[in-house]
């Protein structure tokens, strides 16, 4: 008999169609895997009863790879096979390497690719595939636990990752047979595990000190959507240099500062980690080193951390100026990492904030649990009104009109994921191509916009201008990839293109094309009246030429002709010289006016060519 | 006609309710769906329905609709773990076949 978990009501899947959906914390010391059972979400753990997966891969002779705690105990005497820390490599060019290189001792291959690649025992493992390692261990856990197949994982990446970070971790769950619903940022998983996206709008600040990285965010909520304002943080501040600092404090006490014994200075790394997790609890510690004994009283430890907490407040003060925000306006703070558990941590941060910070929900798994709440949602385990709307498209998308103008199909700030369709027409008689170019931005014209592709419907059936009803269908999926198809209704001809619009725009590009199209608003409107009416005189132009291509030697005089293809030259001039639109319209309306009696001509030949034959009782 | 759930399965109950913020109990039921016929239903329950019978049992209430009960009468609810997985178990006397997984039945 299997086992089941509560469903929410109405809910209920059939046997063997269950969505297990898990959330995968893939960080730079430890890893974890959550997922939602019976409503209440929580981190899994392996035989052993650990939840936290230290991302550590150790290459091992014989083709066999381990990851986690049995890699980390290899990594003093197998070094140069145990790879530690490789998210700092994900998404990293070789050229990256000598800013990186510094702390990854590792053998680094010669290769032509883009890609550095680790020499190893087992070959030559680029970052993304050590990552697959660790989300395969991760994943074997979760489907051991849940007793079926994961249909989807949410990932959570720092809010600094740029597009070749994402994608890099996105090619890691691919390589580990991982399907991703989404990457979400950490911090916003870690509000998302707090509950804050179902309450009050307003701005968030996480915190997020872990073993040996430091990152703040400062999130805004509206709508249900997580916008990040700002990130900072220092790359090499963490829990270490906290052991770091009381190893030091007791090496001075015990006079062994200058010893050169590599074990006794691991072993006081070790004591000085387990000092620093009692003082949590108490007020004092007992220390035992090389025959030293001594106490480590919390005010001492305070002491010894003061500077580096100080570093991470710094950050803080920067992130906020960035986002242009007064800490007043923060009602929410987020602690996240496990070195947030240092009471000094929370009480800094708490008189610096002027706010109690959220700390009930382990700061550890904060951010998976977070992950696995979006993936249970994603999988579609809750009802469509309880779904969480999260990501929004961060430019305008549109495709490009006769004259260079940008028809926006999508507007900046939709949430994702969305469809929008928008039907088209052909501009020309007998037109049967049609040039589809998608376009990314909020000016008005193509040049000012960014180009994401093009392609083009071939096999329009030929018909008269404004005739054919193409459907253009913009789709953007949850992950930000945009398909563009357009379909011609009578035939059903088809063709799409599939683009990643966000890839290699960084968010202070983003923000220069925003802020370029406000303060070009004014401009980008005239021009846009302009090409409008540049594009109006030129079908008015060729609306003319059509037709007297067809009748005018039938309708017309040779003196009217000449006045008609005069009326079409000043027109034609003032087209291409005027930056006026008014102009271009008042020289179209005198064409239009100096073809009136033609166009009333015509219409009364097509109605005789249409009665010939036939008797008025007909009709 | 009745419904019983154990202590450990109606702790569990209340502590995922708790966590859930809302609901007044636990619903039980089949479907006709899966492999071998029927499946049963486990779900918050948000109301009681007029054609709900409700079973009280170490303060949990238990929500069943009148037709699945023809089914489910006698049935103990327990929770359990078997390696790493742990969940409800359906204890049903009048179920007479189930499909290999266990996850769907026929009376």
């Amino acid at each position: 008999m299997a086992l089941l978990q509560i469903s929410e009501p109405g809910m209920t899947t059939a046997p063997h169609q269950h969505r297990l959906a898990a959330g995968i914390d893939l960080g730079t010391t430890n890893s974890l895997i959550a997922t939602v059972r019976s409503g209440s979400a929580d981190t899994l753990a392996d035989e052993k009863g650990e939840h936290l997966l230290p991302s550590i891969i150790h290459y091992a002779e014989n083709d066999i790879v381990e990851v986690g705690e049995s890699a980390k105990e290899k990594a003093l005497e197998d070094p140069m096979n145990t790879l530690a820390s490789v998210k700092r490599l994900m998404g990293r060019g070789t050229e990256d390497l000598t800013t990186l290189g510094g702390h990854l001792p590792y053998d680094f291959a010669d290769t032509e690719s883009s890609v550095p690649r680790i020499k190893t025992r087992a070959g030559e493992v680029s970052a993304i595939e050590a990552s697959a390692e660790i989300l395969r261990v991760l994943k074997a856990r979760a489907e051991k636990t849940l007793g079926d197949d994961l249909s989807g994982v949410v990932i959570t990446v720092p809010a600094y990752f740029d597009d070749a970070q994402r994608e890099a971790t996105r090619d890691a769950a691919k390589l580990a047979n991982l399907n991703v619903y989404r990457l979400i940022n950490e911090p916003t998983a870690a509000a998302i595990a707090y509950g804050l996206d179902q309450k009050a709008e307003g701005v968030i600040a996480v915190y997020d000190l872990g073993g040996g990285t430091f990152d703040v965010s400062i999130l805004r909520l509206s709508k249900g959507v997580f916008e990040v304002l700002a990130t900072g943080g220092n790359s090499a501040l963490g829990g270490d240099d906290f052991d770091h600092a009381i190893a030091q404090w007791v090496l001075e006490q015990a006079q062994l500062e200058n010893t050169n014994d590599q074990k006794l200075l691991r072993r006081a790394l070790t004591t000085a980690r387990e000092a620093k997790e009692a003082l949590t609890g108490q007020e004092q510690v007992k220390i035992n080193l090389g025959g030293w004994e001594g106490e480590l009283s919390r005010t001492t430890f305070n002491q010894l951390i003061d500077s580096l907490v100080k570093k991470t407040l710094m950050a803080c003060r920067r992130s906020l100026r960035d986002a242009s925000l007064e800490k007043d306006q923060i009602i929410n703070v987020v602690m996240v990492g496990g070195s947030t558990r240092v009471p000094y941590v929370r009480e800094k941060v708490a008189e610096f904030f002027e706010k109690e910070p959220l700390v009930n929900i382990d700061p550890d798994r904060v951010v998976a649990i977070g992950a696995a709440q979006q993936a249970d949602v994603l999988a579609g385990n809750k009802p469509d009104d309880e779904m969480l709307l999260l990501d929004v498209i961060p430019l305008s998308l549109g495709l490009e009109m006769m004259g260079g103008l940008v028809e926006k199909v999508i507007s900046r700030n939709t949430t994702i994921p969305i469809t929008r369709a928008q039907e088209f027409t052909t501009f020309k008689d007998g037109q049967t191509a049609l040039s589809i170019h998608v376009l990314q931005g909020e000016r008005e014209t193509v040049e000012s916009n960014r180009s994401l592709g093009k392609f083009v419907l071939r096999n329009i059936p030929p018909m008269v201008a404004g005739a054919a009803r193409i459907k253009v269908i913009f789709q953007v999926d949850a992950d930000g990839l945009l398909s563009v198809s357009a379909e011609e209704a009578t035939t059903g001809t088809k063709s799409q293109i599939e683009i990643k619009p966000s890839y290699g725009l960084t968010d202070v590009e983003i923000e220069g094309m925003l802020r370029d199209s406000i303060e070009n608003a004014k401009a980008d409107m005239e021009i846009r009246s302009l090409r409008e009416q540049q594009v109006e005189a030129d079908r008015s132009m060729e609306a003319l030429d059509a037709a007297m291509k067809q009748d005018e030697s039938t309708l017309l005089s040779e003196e009217e002709r000449q006045r008609l293809l005069a009326a079409r030259e000043s027109l034609a001039v003032v087209r291409s010289t005027s930056e006026h639109s008014e102009e271009i319209k008042a020289a179209i309306k005198a064409m239009e006016k100096a073809a009136d009696f033609y166009v009333e001509r015509r219409m009364n030949s097509s109605v005789r060519e249409a009665m010939s034959g036939h008797n008025v009782d007909e009709f | 006609m009745a419904i019983s759930m154990t202590e450990a399965a109606a702790e569990r109950v209340k502590k995922f309710l708790e966590q859930r913020g809302k609901g007044v109990g636990l619903r039980l039921g089949v479907k006709t769906m899966g492999c071998s016929g029927m499946g049963y239903v486990i779900e918050f329950a948000d109301e009681v329905d007029e054609t709900d019978e409700v079973f009280e049992q170490h303060d949990v209430k238990v929500i069943i609709d009148a037709k699945s009960l023809v089914y489910l009468d006698g049935t103990e609810v327990d929770y359990t773990k078997e390696g790493l997985n742990e969940g409800f178990k359906f204890i049903n006397p009048n179920e007479k076949d189930s499909c290999g997984c266990g996850e769907s039945f026929t009376v």
